[in-house]
């Protein structure tokens, strides 16, 4: 166990040292570099100009000399200074990966339960009406992404029925406030966590000592709480965890959607104005994101299921 | 400024359809009356789920093959005086009404609706095609072989999957990459996987009866090379088909972002079956690896796969929607979903139904897929 799991620190590693330099390569392409010149200075500055200004910047240097001084410079913790909100970018970041992770709190508190119960519900009694009618539900709102639900969740409860407003201020955490993004991000992810804890829970439905259960004269409640859900709820498990990536994707919807001024709205803000080092801090924060959820899911999976542990 | 009713907007909007229903009429009653002939395609027809996707698929299919006729309006002309305009305003000029009002810009929600399905489905059923491609041609070996090749490209298919979409979008389509040779060297590599894949299946199929081989080869190069040059370098001799650079940039990083995931189901799918008896058989025989992953291992996960294909023009249809949506890499003419919803969005208090025709055409598409593809899933489960 302890083997796997330093293997899969090692490849960790090295995952992020390549994605990121593939991001610095592609931040630091020469168009991408001319766009901030002149966003930096002016927008009528002839190419010489441009030129001299990233010679005295130092951005004309060779980029793997570059790409290590910003690796060794973000191991010591400095993630570099931020070209768009004219400040380091360790006092730009924390603030905004706190509200987002507010926002992703209340969607996880209401999406998961949400998902589980109606796999629960539709699994327990395969091909019954509940099982027909929730599995449809659950592939419409797989099939509607958050730019879509979210709008049209807008158009009802904001400007037809008037319940809230279609923005979403960061940091006031009032139920007039969050009702609408987190309703739009949680609806879009229940679909799928609940279809595969349905068909978990239909797995499980068919099992021997299902049948054993019900042959010996338990009730149908009794079966389902004490032998049914333990068992249905492993496989979900990963899934859940591995909805913390696609949780970031749509963070970046939801908060334009709600101009919430998140960790997405930062991301959006940096690689519109191609400010190079908070694009390589919010990439850097969304693939730790992705893989040490990716590592957690399996060492929790193995840990849940005895029957699969790793060697 | 006049305006027609409720009734006679829908009145008005059936009547536009009308070559979509008749096409659905005819596909559909012809399919469902020879159902028993038509393989797995006929038992959809046997489930409800099916029948809904299949017609949901087939309504935006016919509305973009018939885009011509059913638009009222030009997508892109503007009429001033009607911005903003609730459903059902006449356009005086024409006397032809707005059935769903008009756009921030004044141009016909309805007609943009009905080309948006154009370049949604021309689109995200290529580069799901091509992204199959080149998933098949790398997850093959990759699960066939095992040991270092599985090892390495495993390790870049997580590397991709590692990265956000939305982000990998907002490096990829820029004007700023446009100008670099980046796009057009991801389009010429990914376009070779189909010709690669082509190639090898005929040489392992047919390598042994040389005038049904070279023929065939002949006809791969012959096409593969044409539509090469067509999309990726945009010279096609015939000047039919061809990509404009914007276009192949969304093009490739479509591919770019899916192909990973298509990767990762052959090579699971590959893994599974090379354990099977007649894959065994085959080995016992004396064929060679690619003979067995191609003829003998594809062909048994093509299941999965179809429906995985369903899935997935479905969720590469709401990636090219989140382009739209984030204004990357589409001019702001174009009458794509994506950025309708994009362009009207802003105006939703004023006028609460200009985001709905593009919003609600966009879900219906992508919900009919899911069904189809859960149609598939139940119908194949029961053979």
């Amino acid at each position: 166990m302890l083997m796997f799991i330093l293997r899969r620190l090692g490849v960790m590693l090295l995952t992020m040292l390549t994605l990121t330099l593939i991001v610095f390569a592609l931040v630091n392409l020469e168009p991408n570099l001319k766009k901030l010149a002149l966003e930096q200075n002016n927008n009528r500055m002839t190419q010489e100009a441009v030129d001299s200004w990233l010679e005295k910047e130092g951005y004309k240097r060779p980029l793997l000399v570059r790409y290590g001084e910003w690796l060794g410079n973000s191991l010591k913790g400095d993630f570099g200074y931020s070209t768009r909100f004219r400040k380091p970018v360790n006092e730009v970041m924390p603030e905004r990966l706190v509200y987002t992770g507010i926002l992703a709190f209340w969607v996880m508190a209401t999406m998961v339960p949400g998902a589980l119960i109606i796999g629960v519900l539709a699994g327990m009694r395969e091909g019954s009406k509940t099982d027909r009618s929730l599995s449809v539900f659950s592939i419409a709102t797989t099939a509607t992404p958050e730019y879509v639900s979210g709008i049209l969740f807008t158009v009802v409860f904001a400007a037809w029925l008037g319940w809230f407003k279609g923005v979403a201020k960061a940091g006031d955490v009032t139920f007039e406030n969050f009702a609408l993004p987190v309703m739009t991000m949680s609806i879009y992810g229940m679909g799928y966590i609940a279809r595969m804890t349905r068909a978990s829970m239909a797995e499980v439905m068919t099992s021997q000592y299902i049948r054993t259960a019900r042959l010996k004269g338990m009730s149908f409640g009794a079966i389902v709480t004490k032998h049914a859900l333990r068992n249905a709820l492993i496989a979900p498990f990963t899934v859940i965890m591995l909805q913390f990536p696609w949780l970031l994707t749509g963070v970046v919807i939801v908060e334009k959607l709600f101009n919430y001024k998140g960790f997405g709205w930062l991301l959006v803000e940096a690689a519109d104005n191609n400010d190079i080092d908070m694009v390589l801090a919010c990439s850097l924060v969304s693939v730790a994101v992705v893989i040490v959820t990716q590592l957690l899911s399996d060492i929790g999976y193995a840990f849940l299921n005895p029957r699969i542990r790793v060697q | 400024m006049e305006t027609i009713g409720a009734f006679a907007i829908w009145s008005g909007v059936t009547i536009q359809f009308w070559p979509v229903w008749l096409g659905l009429a005819i596909i559909m009653g012809l399919s469902y009356a020879f159902k028993h002939r038509l393989g797995l395609y006929g038992h959809l027809y046997d489930s409800g789920v099916g029948i809904a996707g299949l017609a949901l698929v087939l309504f935006w299919i016919l509305t973009a093959m018939f885009a011509d006729t059913i638009a009222p309006f030009d997508p892109i002309e503007q009429f001033g005086l009607l911005k903003r305009k609730p459903p059902g305003v006449i356009e005086s000029g024409s006397g032809i009404p707005f059935f769903f009002g008009g756009d921030n810009l004044g141009r016909d929600l309805f007609s943009r609706m009905v080309y948006g399905s154009r370049f949604v489905l021309t689109i995200a059923p290529a580069a799901t095609l091509v992204a199959f491609m080149v998933g098949i041609t790398l997850g093959l070996p990759a699960g066939y072989f095992g040991g270092r090749i599985d090892t390495v490209l495993t390790f870049l298919a997580n590397l991709v999957l590692a990265f956000p979409v939305i982000l990998l979008f907002y490096l990829l389509v820029t004007p700023g990459v446009r100008e670099t040779p980046i796009p057009t060297t991801m389009a010429a590599v990914f376009f070779m996987f189909p010709i690669i894949m082509f190639a090898t299946l005929f040489k392992t199929g047919y390598g042994s009866r040389p005038v049904l081989f070279w023929t065939l080869m002949g006809f791969t190069a012959v096409i593969g090379g044409w539509l090469y040059l067509g999309l990726v370098f945009n010279r096609d001799p015939l000047g039919i088909v061809g990509l404009d650079p914007n276009e192949l940039n969304i093009f490739a990083a479509v591919v770019f972002a899916s192909s990973p995931a298509v990767f990762r189901i052959v090579r699971g799918l590959t893994m599974d079956i090379k354990t099977r008896d007649y894959v065994a058989a085959a080995q016992t025989r004396g064929e060679g690896p690619w003979y067995i992953m191609l003829w003998e291992v594809l062909p048994n996960a093509r299941g999965p796969l179809i429906v995985d294909g369903c899935l997935r023009i479905g969720y590469t249809t709401i990636l090219l929607g989140t382009l739209g949506f984030f204004g990357l890499g589409l001019s702001p003419e174009s009458p794509d979903w994506g950025s309708m919803i994009n362009q009207t969005r802003g105006f939703i208090r004023l006028v609460p139904t200009i985001v709905l025709p593009q919003t609600i055409a966009l879900a219906s598409l992508v919900l009919g897929l899911n069904l189809l593809a859960d149609g598939l899933r139940e119908q194949s489960l029961k053979d």
